[in-house]
């Protein structure tokens, strides 16, 4: 057995449409791996599957998903072929979820306890009791003042901070090998962003748990992240350590993102930012060739021509020379 | 929970008919569970010498019987007293067996939806087809006479307002995110229906709930009337009704009282729905 927590080779993500025929690839021969413990930071735009990524690997895509890889192990575990039983095991069990608006993803009806409690029942072989007292500490381990007093509220009575501390509370009372964090700071306020991404990190290296970071904010992953991983159009288009990343991208996409950051590239005073010109493409228009082409500033004629494998951890054939700046 | 009661409570104090009802409903309770210490006789009781007496209260009545006798000198107060426990309890016991048996069908047919779905929403087109007191006499009718039968029909004609009342609730509430993560965190099929769907489909069914008790009421005193629900000498309010149709001129009062009693009790339900359903709806509470 190999000493990563999470394996995935040639991933594929299909969905089936009613107005048109053939499957819509929304995802398209994803590999990547996570050793124990290690925080990854998953960047792109919106459109490029991020998301459905990480609902394949938790097995809850809907019926007209198609879901296909060559490899998909999660510590020693192939996810693909597990059952609906097996799998909620792993779901909440080793697996954990958090979102990006915590306030919708609390049962409203229910107190943070009975939610935290059914959780921890779920999964762990323990006495009620004994569930309610780790409830209260695990307020205590995400920096909820006066938990017992939190315990009995109802998640409209918690601020979003608040409630993304519940979430992760709850997504850590099973002692999960992995969180995914899909967007944990979008919808909080930017100093609550901070904190919460700290105690991620706090959390990750106490427990050594893997966390997949999902995130449009480059700042973020790169000052929480080991290694970033950047998506474009269902593919990654760069993969690397992050301090190497952020100095020196490869991939004029990257580049891009990277640049258009306020102050990563020097600029004639109060010109606009630099930004990438264009949309993803839409799933029914995937351009030939390399995706990125036609909003790429250093797009040659082979470029179109064929697809382009991901080589060195970058997928371009005429990548960026230079260092950032 | 505890605090959607203490806010649907605060809600409800505003109406003054929903108080009402409440008040008569809790005094009806009352009477039912004290029926052996309030009745004056007992409601099977004959005194062959005070046949169809009139109220005491009237000319012509007897101090002994407060709203006078029937046809064969039972004492009306008693049996109207008796009849409260009847009634009451099977509007309980219809909204019971409906509600639980509506709910479970709802849940699953708006969760699962597709086959399942399509399947159980043709049953409910079926009864729902028919007039619902007409479907009940069918019932019945197959069943064979009696309050348990009229009970069990008149519950299953209630059956499907329950159920697309909860299915369309489940609907909405199923793409919620809570919902996602709570089968993030591992949550079966079972656990997500029944422990964070139903809890937030409370409101309709509480109202529905209400308005079902009268209308339960209501429907088993009619078949009681044709008949066919509580047999003599139970002293069911519809039976009664039933029993003093031919004095309706003679001995008015044998008429009038029963069918106050349904009137009062259903209204009192009615009252109460009414007041939750305003309570407890979002979008009636900011138009006053």
């Amino acid at each position: 057995m190999n000493q990563n927590l999470l394996n995935i080779k040639n991933l594929n993500i299909y969905f089936k449409s009613d107005k048109n025929p053939r499957p819509i690839h929304a995802v398209r021969d994803l590999s990547f791996s996570l050793k124990h413990g290690e925080m990854l930071g998953v960047v792109g735009e919106s459109g490029s599957g991020k998301s459905i990524t990480n609902l394949a690997l938790m097995g809850i895509l809907g019926e007209s998903a198609i879901v296909s890889a060559s490899e998909c192990n999660f510590s020693g575990k192939e996810l693909l072929q597990l059952k609906e039983r097996e799998f909620q095991k792993v779901r909440g069990g080793e697996i954990a979820m958090i979102f990006q608006d915590p306030m919708t993803a609390l049962n409203p009806f229910l107190t943070v306890e009975f939610q935290i409690v059914e959780t921890i029942l779920a999964h762990l072989n323990i006495s009620k009791a004994e569930a309610k007292n780790r409830a209260t500490e695990l307020l205590l381990q995400v920096g909820i003042t006066s938990p017992k007093d939190r315990l009995k509220s109802y998640p409209f009575e918690l601020s979003g901070g608040m409630a993304q501390r519940v979430m992760i509370a709850m997504a850590i009372s099973t002692g999960p090998k992995l969180l995914i964090a899909d967007e944990p700071t979008t919808a909080l306020d930017v100093t609550i962003q901070k904190q919460i991404l700290t105690l991620i990190k706090t959390l990750q290296e106490k427990n050594n748990m893997a966390v997949i970071l999902v995130t449009h904010d480059l700042g973020v992953v790169s000052e929480f992240s080991e290694r970033i991983q950047v998506m474009y159009a269902g593919e990654i288009v760069e993969t690397g350590v992050t301090a190497d990343l952020i100095k020196h991208p490869r991939h004029p996409y990257t580049f891009g993102l990277l640049s258009s950051r306020p102050g990563a590239v020097e600029r004639p005073a109060k010109s606009l930012l630099p930004s990438i010109a264009g949309i993803v493409p839409s799933f029914h228009q995937r351009p030939a060739g390399c995706q990125f082409h036609p909003r790429c500033i250093h797009m040659q004629e082979d470029c179109k021509k064929y697809d382009i494998p991901l080589i060195n951890g970058f997928r371009c054939i005429h990548p960026m020379k230079g260092p950032l700046k | 929970m505890k605090v959607f009661f203490s806010e649907l409570y605060f809600e409800l104090k505003k109406n003054r008919g929903a108080m009402l009802g409440i008040m008569f409903i809790l005094f009806s309770l009352f009477i039912a569970f004290l029926a052996p210490i309030l009745a004056p006789h007992n409601p099977t009781e004959v005194f062959p010498d005070a046949l169809r007496l009139p109220p005491s209260f009237i000319a012509g009545g007897k101090s002994g019987f407060f709203f006078g006798t029937d046809d064969i000198g039972r004492d009306l107060l008693s049996r109207l007293i008796y009849g409260s426990r009847i009634s009451l309890s099977v509007g309980f016991s219809v909204v019971i067996l409906s509600l639980i048996s509506g709910t479970f069908l709802g849940v699953i047919s708006g969760f699962y939806g597709g086959f399942i779905d399509r399947s159980i929403m043709r049953l409910t087109d079926l009864i729902m087809s028919l007039p619902s007191i007409l479907f009940a006499i069918v019932i019945v009718a197959v069943l064979g006479p009696g309050i348990t039968n009229a009970i069990v029909a008149v519950s299953v004609v209630a059956i499907p307002n329950f159920i697309r009342i909860i299915r369309a609730q489940v609907m909405v509430e199923k793409n919620r995110q809570y919902v996602q993560a709570a089968k993030l965190f591992g949550a079966g099929n079972f656990r997500i229906m029944f422990v964070e769907i139903l809890p937030n489909c409370m409101a309709p069914l509480i109202v529905q709930a209400s308005l079902g008790f009268s209308d339960g009421i209501l429907n088993v005193a009619a078949l009681g009337f044709l008949g066919l629900g509580a047999q003599a000498p139970m002293s069911e309010w519809g039976t009664m009704l039933s029993d003093a149709r031919s004095y309706i001129e003679s001995s008015p009062w044998m008429v009038t009282l029963p069918g106050l009693c349904i009137l009062l009790t259903v209204l009192s339900f009615n009252l109460l729905g009414d007041g939750l359903r305003d309570a407890l709806d979002p979008r009636l509470k900011k138009q006053n």
